[in-house]
């Protein structure tokens, strides 16, 4: 077990831990340049596209130190958003250490702080490396500072590098070597190996990826899923090394992946430990956190004849993201559908992209809220994280809506314009922290539904991507709180209804009817988009019709063409939902939620 | 119903700025061109039923030398069975129409003229590339006239950019004073691939917008209704139901036609084929013995309905009910626009109203 190292790369979005984990793993020689590609972990199109890192990827990195000793190093890549912070912690939970990255230039921002402490939490060793020590703008001294005054870490063992140059990828790689503990645990004990992932293949089906902690597993073994006792036979198990590996078996200390014929997918539980049947350990790993979501919407099919399918996407796309809540819902606009819980609004996108890409399913996605609280004259206190149940309102004593610590990290010279967006997001409690000469930590008290409310893309904007942000739930507050309808054509749809504090309804209704102009295309008809508070109208725009929309010619070699376009306007229109005599587009359920600065 | 009979002449004098159809400005090819259809002529010999209807289009069909038309004439009638009651339409520019062509046209055998007028104003007339005036356009009506042509039919375009009502309604109370059989009314479209289309993407010029483009189409459907005429589809015209143009109308009702030519579309009641876009990859094709097609699709029936919808709401017929019912949101879309005066319920058809013409492009989608 000696030769093993487990570890992750953990840092502030951006910092560059991708472009690492490409360095080092063209360092050990693990693919040929030739087949070398950018992000070469990031392998969903998404992450691609969007360059960030979404789901933590485990690889084994073979490597032979300067003394010519052999090493197995498995890396475990992991996503910076705070949103997937839960991604971070699972990992860390399969490791003996961390490469914690700064940026030369940016410093220590806050979800550095944030991972370095869940680092601490799990005892790892903590390897600091700052990076980008090319750029000119790099202050290698001023972020040494940092590392030890905001972290409390020894920075004269940071280790200096350029991951895009290639330079100090050596010395990253002895210092994992030397710095992070193998693993420890008995390979001839009872099986404990933690599922810290899983995805669903549709060839071979429930590919669970754990690490060992005691005991071998090979294929042919009886094992059992501690939570549930499932029993299942292995019909495989391997390393990743890009692709799935083969071998014949996974010992402790090992990070690996099990296919053993899962049929049932819902069997499969992240966090939970795996046995085997005949010798099984008497109790089970610690497992993860239950991951509390903050923010909830509906998912619904666009055709209802498409539920069965969802349902069944869900529960595959759950395997491979256990931050996903979810159960069943319905609404009066939009059929059978379900509820989920996120754990914000990048991972809600996420989420809804990934639904509709990988298990190729049309969706609606509802707007985005909190978890309300209520006091009714009659003593009883509900919980409403759905607009459709919003009580009555003659029947409410007081609302209460959850608030969080926000914790903004920033160069000195956007203090003015942050005050201003907390202050207009309702932050009380202002607080400043001054870590390092030109820069301000600023924390706020703030009610969640603002920050979900596109918070994190306008600090973004008035901090020209210099400020960065991270929080924490407090508590509940009492809350003067609306239920805000909109109406198309004097119908409401329940699905664009929002729980809002009253001083915002006006504002934000304006806000969804002018959102709602822009999104729905024209129709033959005048729609009339309103915003309400039960009966009172508080906002209104007029979508006109069509008054024409024709082609002139329409001869023998124009009919193709014509019937062509058809076809793809009618593939359009299958992707949107129809509310009455309205074809609503799934953009106008998420757009209604966002301001015009981040488009 | 009976089959029809297109033929693609692809030459005109100079190409018009707003015009997408293939065609070259020169008479140089017309030999290769000419020599093609005789072989294309043969290898469709005897696989359409008789037509009944025959139209040289184009392109500027008069363009050609009278030699080569009176082949051209001769060669399909020849090889190819029409029915005595046949339409023959050659499309003509008014530039073409002297006196000793008119007659030419006269003894082919043609029976219907579809004047490419565009317009009686000078400046329109010019910002069109036209090289005829409206001087000439009348003359040519006149000849057409005086050696007894009594299915004439005109093309008229409107729309231009900054063009004032005024000027449309100028226009076509010109060509009513010729009371033709038939009009046709296009509005100008920017088309990709044309010189306006350049500069539209060049943002130099712009389409008509919406509300003045209303107003003209309406206008001149008040205008002609006026004056008698049947509106029987978006942009035609005609002085009584047997005006209405018999080769045009099997377009919009999946009638078979064959398309002879590059550039030509045709349909076997299933089946969809087009010819190549070049001359040159025509007659090669042609001189190997090969069919000179583009390409082909067969259609299936949601196809055919879709195509039926699109089609149907462009003309009178309008679209059988067949189409629509019985499933109970497109009912339901029905009643809608049925309220809302784009369309009436007839004998077991919809027929798209005035407005509904306008809207025609979308109709097709409530119901699909």
């Amino acid at each position: 077990m000696d030769h093993i190292r487990n570890f992750s790369i953990i840092a502030h979005i951006d910092h560059g831990k991708s472009t690492l984990a490409d360095r080092l793993i063209q360092a050990t020689g693990l693919v040929e340049d030739r087949d070398f590609r950018d992000q070469i972990l990031d392998t969903m199109d998404i992450e691609r596209e969007r360059g960030i890192t979404i789901k933590s990827q485990a690889v084994t990195l073979p490597y032979v130190d300067k003394k010519g000793r052999s090493f197995e190093l498995n890396l475990i890549d992991t996503p910076g958003h705070v949103d997937f912070s839960y991604e971070v912690s699972r990992a860390l939970a399969s490791c003996e250490g961390v490469l914690l990255l700064v940026d030369a230039a940016q410093g220590v921002e806050a979800q550095t702080v944030a991972n370095a402490y869940a680092a601490m939490e799990h005892d790892l060793e903590i390897i600091p490396v700052i990076n980008k020590i090319d750029l000119p703008s790099a202050d290698i001294e001023r972020v040494k500072e940092e590392i030890e005054i905001d972290l409390g870490l020894d920075s004269d063992q940071a280790i200096l590098c350029s991951a895009k140059e290639g330079i100090g990828i050596e010395d990253v790689l002895e210092a994992i070597v030397k710095e992070i503990p193998p693993p420890s645990g008995a390979t001839d004990g009872p099986l404990q190996a933690l599922i810290f992932d899983a995805h669903y293949d549709p060839f071979r089906g429930t590919i669970v990826s754990c690490r060992l902690f005691a005991g071998t597993v090979r294929a042919g073994d009886r094992i059992r899923l501690m939570h549930n006792r499932a029993v299942y036979k292995v019909e495989e198990v391997g390393l990743f090394r890009l692709n799935r590996e083969p071998k014949k078996d996974l010992s402790a200390g090992e990070v690996g992946y099990i296919i053993s014929g899962i049929k049932t997918v819902s069997d499969v539980r992240i966090g939970d430990t795996i046995t085997l049947d005949n010798d099984p350990a008497p109790v089970p790993l610690p497992g993860f956190k239950e991951v509390k979501p903050v923010v909830f919407a509906s998912i619904y099919p666009v055709a209802s004849d498409d539920y069965r399918s969802l349902a069944d996407s869900l529960e595959k796309y759950k395997l491979n993201d256990a931050a996903l809540v979810f159960q069943k819902d319905s609404s009066a606009a939009l059929g059978l559908g379900f509820r989920c819980g996120f754990l914000g609004l990048l991972h809600l996108e996420i989420v809804q992209e990934r639904i509709e890409r990988e298990y190729d399913q049309s969706i609606i996605m509802t707007s985005p809220t909190v978890q309300y609280r209520f006091v009714l004259s009659n003593g009883e206190e509900v919980t409403v994280d759905n607009p459709v149940y919003y009580p009555d309102p003659t029947a409410i004593v007081k609302g209460m809506e959850p608030y969080i610590r926000a914790s903004i990290m920033i160069p000195e010279r956007y203090m003015g314009a942050v005050m201003d967006l907390c202050l207009e997001r309702r932050g009380v409690n202002a607080q400043f922290n001054y870590p390092t000469p030109g820069r301000i930590e600023i924390r706020f008290d703030m009610p969640l539904a603002d920050v979900i409310y596109d918070f994190y893309d306008s600090l973004k904007t008035v901090t020209q991507g210099y400020g960065s942000f991270d929080y924490e739930l407090l508590d509940y507050r009492e809350s003067d709180l609306v239920k805000l309808d909109i109406l198309l054509n004097g119908e409401r749809v329940d699905a664009l209804s929002q729980i809002v504090f009253r001083e915002s309804a006006r504002p934000r209704a304006l806000h969804a009817c002018e959102k709602l102009k822009e999104e729905i295309p024209r129709h033959m008809f005048k729609i009339a988009v309103q915003g309400a508070i039960g009966g009172m109208v508080i906002a209104r725009s007029t979508i006109s019709p069509f008054r024409k929309d024709v082609t002139a010619k329409c001869y023998g070699g124009d009919i193709t063409r014509k019937r062509k376009l058809l076809e793809k306007q009618k593939k359009g229109k299958k992707r949107m939902k129809m509310v009455g005599s309205v074809a609503i587009p799934q953009s106008a359920f998420v757009a209604v939620l966002k301001t015009d600065k981040d488009s | 119903m009976s089959p029809g009979l297109y033929v693609h002449v692809p030459f005109c004098r100079s190409k018009c700025p707003y015009c997408a159809f293939y065609s070259v400005p020169s008479a140089a090819p017309v030999p290769i061109w000419f020599e093609g259809i005789q072989k294309e002529v043969l290898l469709y010999k005897g696989r359409f039923d008789r037509f009944d209807s025959l139209y040289l289009g184009g392109g500027t069909p008069t363009f050609l030398d009278n030699r080569t038309l009176s082949g051209l004439v001769d060669h399909l009638f020849t090889h190819f069975d029409f029915a005595a009651d046949t339409e023959f339409t050659i499309e003509a520019n008014p530039c073409d129409l002297s006196g000793e062509k008119v007659r030419l046209l006269k003894d082919l055998g043609c029976n219907r003229i579809n004047l490419g007028v565009q317009s009686f104003n000078e400046d329109t007339l010019s910002f069109l590339g036209r090289g005829h005036t409206g001087e000439e356009a009348r003359e040519a009506l006149t000849r057409l006239r005086s050696v007894g042509f009594n299915n004439v039919g005109v093309d008229l375009i409107y729309g231009l950019p900054g063009q004032v009502l005024e000027e449309w309604l100028e226009t076509l109370r010109c060509a009513l004073s010729f009371q033709p059989e038939h009009i046709s009314c296009y509005e100008l479209t920017l088309e990709k691939g044309t010189a306006f289309g350049t500069l539209r993407e060049k943002g130099n010029i712009r389409p008509m917008n919406e509300e003045d483009g209303r107003s003209s189409f309406l206008a001149a459907s008040q205008l002609l209704g006026g004056a008698g005429y049947i509106h029987y589809e978006v942009s035609n015209y005609a002085r009584t139901e047997a005006h209405c143009s018999r080769h045009n109308c099997k377009y919009w009702e999946h009638v078979p036609y064959l398309g002879l030519g590059p550039s030509a579309h045709s349909f076997d009641g299933k089946d969809r084929w087009w010819n190549v876009r070049s001359i040159r990859r025509y007659a090669g094709l042609l001189n190997t013995g090969l069919p000179p097609v583009e390409g082909r699709e067969t259609l299936t029936e949601e196809q055919m309905r879709l195509e039926s919808l699109a089609l149907g709401f462009r003309t009178r017929q309008g679209v059988d009910l067949r189409f629509i019912a019985p499933d109970a949101q497109f009912m339901a879309a029905l009643s809608r626009m049925e309220e809302a005066g784009l369309v009436n319920i007839l004998d077991g058809r919809v027929i798209p109203t005035e407005e509904g013409f306008l809207v025609a492009d979308q109709l097709p989608l409530y119901f699909s």
